[in-house]
């Protein structure tokens, strides 16, 4: 939602970064108040991936220009712990799977961890199972995830909902999903966005990373930015999703290329 | 006196000193195989670093001690072993460096299932010990193997019936107390048609000098039965432990199996198996050491019949300077078609120093089958730690984490609850690196 005098969460300016010596990001500029949802979209390629993993702090990318402030603070100085305890939530495009580490264990350990940092109290295991029991109803998952080692064996679609709990338990105030679609069938893309849907508030935001319109129709975005080439080229409201949709990227390209050669 | 160099060249005879003390068994074939043993000790050698077999593994340092089989027993009370009981077992057979002491073993009869001791009455038993005590393993290119039979003196004995299913575990512990000793733990398990058992084969010291352990496990698989066989090699970690077991499998019988290597200076497992058709194993090993360590586990799975399964995972984490090594051999002979194997190794550097030789082995004769192998040596993943780290761990703990998890991968696929959750905790403790 779009809030009259909200704050600003993220404030991202002329971000540049290189991976093996490849400009991947060239001056991307974003900025997130609290209230609302945004969505990236555009091509394979064009950065968009790469962006919410530097939001997270992965290492392979080296920062050569640009800010990143995070209710103020520089996010670039944090480590990827440091950010996730400051608040960044990344909803993974492939989350990993851990054999031999049973989910319960991780997601209390990842919990309390956050917690004791934020200057809030540690729950004990009991505490804990009833806690995430009840974030679990909101992603309609079988209690017996709680067993099983940490994504091993899970489908596409249970992994998803799995990155979406860990998200409710960790009360991020900005959540960055990407490619949270991908994989997943009609019936659990309705959940997990239900389940995204029911945890944004006016006190966070969201930023929804995607190649297609489909899950826009279930998470509806305040703005809709393309990405292209490394940089936003377009922003405009929930309408663009569905243009694209009929016009394809190339139309954005060509749209934009004719705005350049008319301002030049 | 003797220098180094003489010892090492008579090593193996200077082993045998004491074992013309030993009393002559009641079983006339018995007495035989010991001779022809004796005969294979004199004649072989020490492997070293030039054997194929042995390349990787250094055992010269256990030719510079000169070892005594052990004359005189320990004596234990049941307090002083209380910590190494699993609750779930329904019976025990305990031996003190390698002699039975029946005082700490457990006397619940079990229907259908005999658990003894070689020494003890077995009129009932006499043939299936001829036909089977013995007869599966093979002496003679095996200097270590002959040194044990050479000293079959006593030995664990387990026979399950027909028809007989138990799912509580039988727990055979294997106690070191003496130093500077020589012990031969033998086991001969036999699994009568469409039985079904857990045994516990589990090595453990009550003291911190250097020892000997050379142990020799015979499992016999008949038609369609099936065992989960638990092996946990937690010996000193001066000890040095050389252990060989064969398995033999008869049709549709299943042998799953989880070994743990956490002690010794220096350990070897060689564990050959035989699958006939339509047999299933699930051969599964964990080495974790540090320090100067080394733990060599060898395989030889042989698919001698059609229709059989075979799945293999073998993990190392290593530390410190420590050595692992793992050698898989995986044969497939020309009729055994229809062969479904699988292998896989794979390995965690915790240091620089750290070393790792691993060498999966696939030989296959028959050309209807689907066999895969693979391994990995390496340092954590980064996007595993990333991942973690994303969610809120320090690198540290994130790092301990995925060490702990990588190990326990294959402790929890033992079936003995207690016994899964006593491995875990020395998983846990042996990966936590504190910052």
């Amino acid at each position: 939602m779009i809030l009259k005098n909200s704050k600003i969460l993220l404030e991202v300016c002329d971000l540049r970064a290189t991976v093996n010596g490849t400009e991947i990001l060239k001056g991307l500029n974003l900025t997130v108040r609290s209230g609302e949802i945004h969505a990236i979209m555009g091509p394979n390629g064009s950065g968009k991936s790469t962006f919410s993993k530097i939001l997270a702090g992965h290492s392979a990318y080296e920062i050569t220009g640009g800010t990143v402030l995070l209710e103020g603070k520089n996010l670039l100085d944090l480590a990827p712990e440091e950010r996730a305890r400051a608040g960044i939530f990344l909803a993974f495009q492939y989350p990993i799977e851990i054999p031999g580490v049973v989910n319960s264990q991780f997601l209390r350990l990842t919990y309390n961890t956050v917690q004791t940092h934020r200057g809030h109290e540690e729950l004990d295991p009991l505490e804990f199972d009833d806690f995430v029991r009840e974030k679990m109803k909101l992603l309609e998952m079988n209690p017996d995830f709680l067993e099983r080692s940490v994504n091993e064996g899970f489908s596409g679609g249970e992994k998803k909902r799995n990155e979406i709990l860990q998200m409710a338990i960790l009360d991020p105030r900005l959540a960055i999903l990407d490619e949270t679609d991908s994989g997943l069938d009609i019936d659990a893309l309705r959940i997990v966005a239900n389940g995204v849907n029911q945890l944004a508030n006016e006190n966070n935001a969201t930023i929804l990373v995607t190649h297609y319109q489909r899950l826009l129709n279930y998470i509806v975005p305040d703005y809709v930015h393309v990405m292209e080439a490394g940089r936003i080229i377009k922003t405009g409201g929930k309408e663009l999703a569905l243009e694209l949709e009929t016009r394809g990227y190339d139309w954005v390209g060509i749209e934009n290329d004719a705005a350049a050669r008319a301002t030049a | 006196m003797n220098s180094p160099q003489t010892l090492k060249a008579d090593y193996l005879t200077s082993l045998l000193t004491d074992q013309p003390y030993l009393s002559a068994s009641p079983l006339t074939y018995l007495n035989a195989l010991r001779a022809e043993a004796i005969d294979r000790v004199s004649a072989l050698t020490v492997p070293t670093l030039r054997d194929e077999e042995w390349r990787f593994t250094d055992i010269s340092m256990l030719t510079k001690t000169p070892f005594k089989p052990v004359r005189e027993t320990t004596e234990l009370k049941l307090i002083d072993i209380k910590h190494f009981h699993i609750e779930e077992a329904i019976t025990r057979l305990v031996f003190i460096d390698g002699i039975y002491a029946p005082h700490l073993s457990s006397e619940q009869k079990i229907k259908g299932i005999s658990v003894t001791h070689l020494k003890a009455d077995h009129s009932l038993h006499t043939a299936t010990i001829e036909a089977h005590l013995g007869r599966h393993i093979k002496f003679n290119d095996n200097a270590f193997a002959a040194l044990n039979t050479a000293f079959l003196n006593d030995a664990a004995l387990i026979f399950v019936s027909r028809d007989t299913k138990v799912t509580q575990p039988i727990h055979v512990l294997f106690i070191a107390t003496q130093k500077d000793t020589a012990n031969y733990p033998r086991l001969l398990l036999l699994s009568e048609s469409n039985s079904k058992a857990t045994i516990v084969e589990d090595y453990v010291s009550l003291q911190d000098g250097p020892y000997f352990t050379n142990s020799v496990t015979e499992i016999v698989l008949l038609d369609n039965a099936h065992i989960n066989h638990i092996r946990v090699q937690r010996e000193s970690t001066k000890a040095f432990h050389i252990a060989n077991c064969a398995v033999s499998l008869d049709r549709a019988s299943n042998y799953q199996s989880v070994s743990v290597a956490f002690g010794s200076r220096i350990s070897r497992y060689n564990l050959n198996l035989r699958l006939d058709e339509q047999s299933e194993c699930a051969v599964d090993g964990l080495a974790l050491i540090s320090e100067r360590q080394l733990a060599d586990t060898h395989t030889f799975i042989d698919h001698a019949k059609p229709h059989a399964v075979s799945r293999q995972m073998h993990k190392c984490i290593v530390g410190g300077s420590a050595h692992a090594v793992f050698n898989g051999q995986i044969m497939v002979r020309q009729n055994a078609q229809r062969t479904d194997s699988k292998q896989s190794s794979r390995n965690l550097l915790l240091t620089n120093k750290a070393r790792i030789d691993t060498k999966p082995q696939l030989e296959i004769f028959a050309d209807d089958v689907k066999c895969t192998h693979g391994a990995t040596i390496g340092q954590l993943d980064k996007e595993e730690v990333f991942y973690l780290q994303s969610r809120g761990l320090s690198e540290l703990a994130a790092r301990n984490m995925l060490t702990y998890a990588f190990g326990a991968e294959i402790i929890e696929r033992i079936p003995v609850p207690s016994l899964k959750l006593t491995l875990e905790k020395t998983v846990l403790e042996q990966t936590t690196i504190q910052s």
